[in-house]
């Protein structure tokens, strides 16, 4: 055990900060859930890639820094420190880049990594449908072999900005016989095709931010299927596990957040009637976000040395997202009438950066699958109690 | 930076706890519950025999000079099977404290050796506790006074013993006289001392907190996989899943929390402080936590006294106040978070 970075991790570091410093845009983005927001976002995911910094733990052949995991930490800590923008392009960089690096063809590497780090092809996901969330394995979405092509028919539904993104990737029923998890396939398309039609969803705030995709006798060449034909699900999990594992939120941005609440609470602390509750509340915020980063630190340690990703893909999806929710219902109740403020009201909180936290924390208990289906797979495969 | 262990940190910790399934069954830990003094002989042989005793004393007075990351380890094991004996208070606490003074190297030659060969028993008395555990067995106390560090021999004490609900707790009211002849070491060594000492307890207290809450999580998972209910094991049942699920997740994340907290007592990091009382917090509530799901899950059985899930509940009830109480640990994070120029946010959780 060595808790100290070395000479080489703390350069890396003032690297990062020193370029973030020079780059981020000093005013805040549009929200990319709107059209405006989503160009403005890829036009920071070209920044980044022109700094070498969209995708630092891929290959350097592939537009990266060949990073390891701790040097991601680092990249993240100072990313989120920054208040730099969100990444438009996370589905693309985290959640497929990583399943393309293990299952997908060199061709395939080489036709889309490059883009994925350029933002030049931005990626939102296709996995529930109207019939299948929770239970993924009851997809019905066909893809029909037809000579060298898939034609798809059906419906993909909750993508979240596919109203904007180029390119889907999901989980498509090959085997019209097939039942469960078999006869899926893994494949990647473009949203631009003849037969999809896309009608976006208004999210909780109000923007369109989810969308329905209807396809009809639309048609993908093979070879855009990653892995096997029938081999979608295990491919699709290797994603799964990235995504509820490691990459998909790292500690940064909640020791972000935690940070803000501390700041909030002693600006509240001084008001009369102030609930010390909510000062545990603060306190418990930091050593939540702190045992996260210690974690996930501990996770990114082991996975050096050669370890799998287990059932923490599962412990942290539930840890994170029960944090961030008690993170920002605390700030809420600290703001008390104003927390319902938007902007331009003049009394809103921070432009409302409160109220839309909030109101996205709602979403990370259900996403990237439900804590409910965590907790089964965390009581079967890691404490082995029966299945039910 | 490296996050694990060393490999002959979890050799050494596997072997304790292999040792402890054979020599520390709960028929066992019964029967010592039911002895007047509380304490076993022969566990305490059995415990030197393995190297406990002689862990961290300095190799100088024969013992093998390991040090908190070594401990915190096995305090996860000695939880795990909650071990009746005094050998924290004596071969962590007190062995800290004797190998730190400078004074008075003729007490460190006499007990030091005895400590390392499982012969003498130390007690130590703060003031963060109302009680002193163990002082009956204890041939010699090392107790607080003003900061100073004061060494009496046991019948030069008067003991009034108080009963815990965890019966394999002793705890006792000393009275004793301060005196020139039994200050060992002055408040002004003894002030920093005194905080060492209070941070390896509350160190030791959290990792035998979250080795008590693994142990309660086993025994809901096994009782959970065997019981029948509706014609099958209740473990099948989601409501009974998740809640042995989110003990599995505090402990997850009580872990590293501890694990850090141990290093930056180790290499005396000037926020080791914040890190004990968090670990002691975290663990604290992975612990409660882990008592109240594995008594619901376990029924009606849970409520009585032949099911040995008491042993273990009544341990983490107790240890969650021992070496600071909540209101104590959560004032030291506190103190910090809300400090001017505090180092808050990503990026400093190594600073």
């Amino acid at each position: 055990m060595r808790l100290e970075y070395t000479e080489k991790q703390k350069a890396f570091r003032a690297e990062i900060r020193e370029w973030l410093a020079a780059h981020v845009p000093s005013k805040p983005l549009v929200s990319f859930d709107t059209r405006e927001g989503f160009e403005q976002h890829r036009e920071w995911e070209r920044t980044l890639n022109a700094g070498h910094w969209s995708a630092v733990t891929w290959p350097s052949e592939l537009g990266g820094r060949g990073c390891d995991l701790i040097e991601w930490l680092i990249f993240e800590e100072e990313y989120w420190r920054a208040g730099a923008p969100l990444r438009v392009n996370q589905n693309g960089i985290f959640l497929l880049a990583p399943t393309l690096m293990e299952y997908g063809t060199d061709e395939q590497k080489q036709r889309f990594l490059p883009r994925m780090a350029a933002g030049d092809d931005i990626w939102a996901q296709g996995w529930s449908e109207p019939g299948a969330g929770s239970d993924m394995a009851a997809i019905r979405c066909k893809a029909i072999r037809d000579g060298d092509h898939y034609v798809i028919n059906g419906q993909k539904t909750w993508s979240t900005r596919a109203a904007y993104a180029d390119w889907l990737f999901g989980l498509f029923r090959t085997d019209p016989d097939s039942m469960r998890h078999h006869g899926l396939t893994f494949i990647l398309l473009p949203l631009n095709l003849p037969g999809i039609s896309i009608r976006p969803i208004k999210q909780l705030n109000g923007l369109p931010g989810f969308a329905e995709i209807f396809f009809d006798d639309v048609r993908v060449p093979v070879e855009n299927r990653m892995g096997d034909e029938g081999s979608g699900w295990s491919v699709a999990m290797a994603t799964a596990g990235f995504e509820r594992g490691l990459m998909l939120r790292s500690p940064g941005r909640f020791q972000q957040t935690a940070k803000s609440l501390i700041d909030l609470y002693k600006q509240y602390r001084q008001s009369a009637d102030a609930d010390s509750a909510l000062g545990d509340a603060a306190v418990k915020a930091w050593m939540d976000a702190e045992a996260y980063a210690l974690a996930t630190y501990s996770t990114a340690s082991r996975l050096r040395k050669g370890g799998q990703i287990g059932a923490e893909a599962s412990t942290n999806k539930i840890f994170w997202s029960e944090m961030d929710l008690a993170m920002h219902e605390a700030a809420m109740h600290m703001l008390g009438p104003r927390a319902e403020l938007m902007s331009p009201s003049p009394q809103s909180a921070g432009d409302g950066h409160w109220l839309d936290g909030f109101l996205f924390a709602q979403a990370g208990p259900i996403y990237a699958g439900s804590n409910e289906i965590q907790r089964n797979i965390i009581a079967e495969r890691m404490l082995g109690l029966p299945r039910s | 930076m490296d996050f694990t262990f060393k490999e002959e940190h979890v050799a050494f910790s596997d072997s304790i706890r292999k040792f402890l399934m054979v020599e520390a069954a709960p028929e066992m830990l019964r029967e010592i519950w039911e002895t007047e003094s509380g304490r076993s002989k022969t566990l305490r042989e059995k415990l030197a025999e393995q190297g406990l005793t002689a862990l961290s004393v300095p190799e100088e007075f024969n013992g093998i000079g390991l040090g908190d990351l070594d401990w915190v380890l096995i305090h996860q094991e000695l939880g795990y099977y909650a071990i009746p004996d005094s050998l924290t208070d004596t071969a962590y606490l007190a062995t800290y404290l004797l190998s730190h003074l400078s004074t008075d190297a003729s007490l460190k030659k006499e007990w030091l050796p005895k400590i390392a060969n499982g012969s003498a028993r130390v007690a130590v008395g703060h003031p963060r506790n109302p009680l002193v555990a163990d002082a009956a067995n204890a041939d010699l106390l090392l107790l607080w006074h003003e900061d100073e560090v004061h060494a009496v021999r046991r019948k030069q004490v008067q003991l009034t013993q108080h009963p815990s609900i965890d019966m394999s707790r002793r705890l006792y009211q000393v009275n004793w006289t301060p005196s020139d002849t039994t200050r060992i070491c002055p408040a002004r060594i003894g002030k920093a001392l005194w905080e060492g000492l209070v941070d390896r307890a509350a160190l030791a207290a959290a990792a035998q907190l979250l080795g008590l809450a693994q142990r309660m999580l086993d025994l809901g998972i096994d009782y959970a996989a065997q019981r029948k209910q509706f014609g099958k094991p209740i473990g099948s049942f989601q409501a009974v899943k998740h809640h042995l699920a989110d003990v599995a997740v505090k402990i997850e994340f009580a872990k590293p929390v501890l694990y850090r907290a141990a290093y930056a007592v180790m290499r005396e990091q000037p926020r080791r402080s914040v890190h004990v009382s968090h670990a002691k917090l975290a663990a604290g509530d992975a612990a409660w936590l882990a008592a109240r799901k594995s008594i619901q899950v376990h029924g009606a059985m849970g409520y009585t006294w032949e099911a040995d899930l008491q042993m273990f509940m009544k341990r983490a009830w107790a240890l969650d106040a021992a070496w600071g109480e909540r209101a104590f640990h959560k004032k030291r994070i506190a103190d910090f978070i809300y400090a001017d120029q505090a180092p808050l946010g990503p990026g400093e959780t190594f600073t």
